[in-house]
């Protein structure tokens, strides 16, 4: 009988919905109980950070990490996760790419401040109070983390294994982790660096819309609740914005079965730079007019500019890393986007 | 002299917070403080985004009720465009959110507050988790629990398009009707969850109130504080979830506000402290006095057992049925002034009927022949100009409010989350439970499990509260004496 690894699991700034996407494998995530001592998972066992600390470094063979990175408490989780574990995995969105949380980086410090403590409306507060990193009640000292500027990944504050993306990871990708994490424990075997738990292909490759798509041109840009969707035909065929051409796949496509189009949380194919310039430069080429002589570039120009929030729409989970990771970056570019 | 105490990280709860309780020279409790201790700015970034995409966006506050937000905010833009859905779009807004309640009250219940009760508080630490329940009430019970705890996951995915983060709600209604083949799934699920549900409330009557500490531990003056209580009511007065009008009643049961989502601003204000990233809601009529109680105090309280306080009854036989025992057993038969219940602790109790409630409509609207039909959608033609959306999240009424320019570009968004309005109803219990508890600088790890009891009833979201930083999730206890901090309770967490 093999011995059980050991798997480490942080979680940073997340909604939660990675714990929860854990709890709903069911009876399945016994196979991983199986194989593996959890020594660290704060929602679930009663581990101290200092018993983690306190570990050899490298004792660890599996670290998960999932949220994105904001104060200096979770960036020296992320290094001690790493310091620890053999194989460290970035787990869910926020993990690989920052996720919704890195659209705070679109502001300031101060402007997220403001709003949350002066701007909302039913917010009263003459004297401009704000919470404080220390303040005095009733003599007595009490202290608060400060609110860090910028969001991370985990991939900009240490180096990462693998990447296990989606807002949250579907099932069927965790079961690959726990594949993944079997097949260590029973031959040591590592997944090869960099390796993302998800398709190479994009999603739009493997679209169950994929058959009916006509790649034609988007003659008008519309928003999703501007016009009831054919729930069989491709999105961008019928003028609504959908992230599918430049988003791994790996999904299972759950959006776009609901008729919704895709915004992108598996992050980038393998072979693009900037998910969000790809996905501009890809819709950009077939907006317009269906003959591509009448096409008159204003307005072309006027049909982007129906996409009036880029950053939001093209970088929803990317914004705070359009790469993927630092090997990426490393390597020269195949071609510019 | 002062000491003082830090209970951190607080655990069995969603989100990140820490307790700081101060001693005095004899080692009593002079004051302390449950501080939540994140921020992540959802109100500033989801300006200049396109209203539709909120109800994309906003759910990722919080994975364990994101369900929750996509409702508010879909209803906020359906406000936003002055438009009627469908009735079809309704129900399956209305069945997808109380499948999402009746998940939520039972992984609440099972995994977080019922091992307080079962084995019980004063059980040893090792025991006090689900494990140690399972243990006394029998691995069927887990079974079940998990089954349909997932049957009510699925039934969210198969409406909104995934279980935890959902996208099928927009402006105007639903992207997706429902099918006969999903429709008849549903409703088998639903079955399976009435019973469930049934089973859960006759244990917490069963096997919980009949152990004498349990009924001391819930009727008696530690967890009890006289507030104001706040939630949704249908047109008969009943609970609801997913619309209504606000009622508010006074710590006497008198009514002292009734009012239309759009009004909340009149209604609720939010006071900012140095100590803590949450605000603290009060009611604006009433005013301000601090975190104390009584009727001149603006303290409101939401949840389960506040929901129940504001209504006549709820809209299902067997939730009733379990609603009136409730009242009952507290002595509303026989005194006037047993009603509302001020006892923290049967805030679990109310989750459980809910949960019953929440079934047994769920299984209603699965029946529901309109369920089905494929007119899920009503095309906005009006500008867009400001939109309030309210719905009960499991852990209370959620606001959000949002406003846009002409072509429906977010200007401004505030969003006032069930946790928060618990804020100083949470910082009150804390506090009184460390006072009637920790004597002479006395502590055991018992002892602090049942300050954190005091909050825990209340089952606090912190990753929602802290909409406006990243939810990590449990908590710490520091206990201070002077500068000094003497203790460092941290159970489970980050650090």
């Amino acid at each position: 009988m093999t011995d059980k690894i050991k798997i480490a699991k942080y979680w940073a700034a997340s909604c939660g919905g990675c714990d929860v996407s854990l709890l709903d494998l069911e009876e399945k995530v016994l196979d991983l109980a199986k194989i593996a001592d959890f020594v660290y998972w704060p929602v679930a066992m009663d581990f101290k950070w200092d018993d983690l600390v306190a570990l050899p470094d490298g004792s660890v063979d599996i670290g998960l990490f999932n949220g994105s990175v904001r104060t200096s408490e979770q960036a020296e989780g992320a290094r001690v996760l790493r310091a620890k574990c053999k194989v460290l995995c970035a787990f869910g969105s926020c993990a690989c790419f920052g996720g919704i949380p890195g659209l705070a980086n679109l502001s300031t410090r101060e402007e997220i401040l403001d709003t949350a403590y002066e701007k909302t409306s039913t917010t009263e507060n003459p004297e401009n109070v704000r919470p404080e990193p220390q303040s005095i009640q009733d003599g007595h000292t009490l202290t608060l983390p400060v609110f860090a500027d910028t969001v991370q990944s985990l991939g900009q504050v240490v180096t990462v294994d693998c990447f296990l993306p989606g807002c949250p990871p579907p099932e069927e990708r965790l079961l690959e982790l726990v594949g993944a994490a079997t097949a260590y424990a029973e031959s040591g075997q590592v997944p090869p660096a960099g390796t993302v738990f998800a398709s190479d292909k994009a999603l739009c490759d493997t679209c169950p819309r994929n058959e009916t798509r006509q790649a034609g041109r988007i003659e008008k840009v519309s928003r999703p609740h501007e016009i009831v969707a054919d729930q069989s035909q491709c999105f961008l065929d019928q003028g609504i914005v959908c992230m599918g051409l430049a988003t791994r796949g790996g999904c299972e496509a759950t959006c776009i079965n609901a008729n919704m189009p895709c915004r992108g949380c598996f992050g980038p194919t393998p072979d693009m730079l900037d998910p969000g310039a790809e996905a501009l430069s890809a819709i950009g080429s077939i907006a317009g007019a269906a003959n591509e002589n009448d096409v008159a570039a204003t307005e072309m120009k006027k049909q982007i500019r129906a996409i009036r929030d880029p950053a939001g729409t093209f970088y929803r989970f990317t914004l705070a890393e359009a790469f993927l990771n630092r090997a990426v970056i490393d390597k020269p570019a195949k071609e510019s986007p | 002299m002062t000491r003082n105490i830090t209970i951190s990280p607080i655990t069995r709860l969603e989100g990140h917070g820490k307790i700081d309780i101060f001693l005095d020279d004899d080692g009593n409790v002079a004051d302390a403080y449950l501080q939540v201790v994140e921020l992540r700015g959802f109100e500033k970034f989801c300006e200049g985004r396109p209203v539709e995409e909120l109800c994309r966006i906003t759910p990722k506050i919080c994975g364990v009720c994101p369900g929750a937000h996509h409702m508010a905010s879909a209803k906020a833009c359906d406000a936003l465009y002055n438009v009627t859905i469908p009735p079809a779009a309704r129900k399956l807004r209305e069945l997808y959110l109380n499948a999402h309640i009746a998940h939520s009250h039972l992984l609440h219940f099972f995994a977080l507050g019922a091992p307080d009760f079962i084995p019980g508080a004063a059980a040893p630490k090792a025991e006090r988790n689900v494990l140690g329940l399972i243990d006394r009430v029998g691995i069927d019970i887990g079974r079940e629990v998990l089954k349909n705890r997932g049957y009510a996951q699925k039934i969210q995915g198969i409406i909104a398009g995934h279980p935890i983060h959902p996208v099928a709600a927009l402006p105007g209604g639903m992207a997706k009707p429902l099918d006969e083949a999903e429709r008849a799934e549903i409703e088998a699920m639903a079955r399976s969850l009435v019973d469930f549900a049934q089973t859960a409330v006759d244990l917490f009557e069963k096997d919980v109130l009949s152990v004498p500490q349990n009924a001391e531990l819930i009727g008696g003056d530690t967890y009890y504080h006289e507030t104001h209580y706040a939630g949704l009511v249908d047109d008969q007065g009943r609970v609801n979830f997913y619309d209504g009008r606000v009622r508010v009643v006074a710590p006497d049961g008198s009514e002292t506000a009734l009012f239309e989502p759009a009004e909340y601003e009149s209604h609720i204000a939010e006071r900012v402290v140095p100590w803590s990233y949450l605000k603290l809601p009060y009611l604006k009529k009433v005013g301000w006095q601090g975190m104390v109680d009584g009727a001149e105090s603006g303290v409101y309280r939401v949840n389960s057992l506040a929901r129940l306080n504001v209504a006549k009854g709820m809209a299902t036989p067997r939730a009733q049925e379990a609603y009136e025992r409730l009242f009952d057993h507290f002595g509303a038969t026989t005194r006037a002034d047993a009603k509302p219940v001020h006892h923290t602790l049967a805030f679990h109790w109310a989750r459980l009927i809910e949960c019953l409630y929440a079934a047994e409509e769920t299984l209603s609207l699965a029946r529901d022949p309109e369920i089905t039909s494929p007119d899920v959608r009503t095309l906005p033609t009006d500008k867009p100009t400001s939109g309030v959306g309210v719905v009960e999240a499991p852990r209370g009424t959620l606001y959000h409010h949002y406003t846009t320019d002409a072509r429906g570009m977010v200007e401004s968004v505030n969003l006032i989350v069930a946790t928060v309005q618990n804020n100083a109803g949470m910082n009150m219990s804390v506090k009184k439970a460390a006072q009637s508890l920790i004597k002479e600088g006395n502590l055991s790890d018992e002892l602090l499990n049942r300050v954190e009891m005091a909050f825990r009833a209340y089952d606090p979201c912190l990753a929602c509260a802290t909409h406006s930083l990243p939810g990590g999730m449990p908590l710490d206890v520091v206990l201070h004496r002077r500068d000094e901090i003497v203790g460092r309770f941290s159970r489970g967490r980050n650090r």
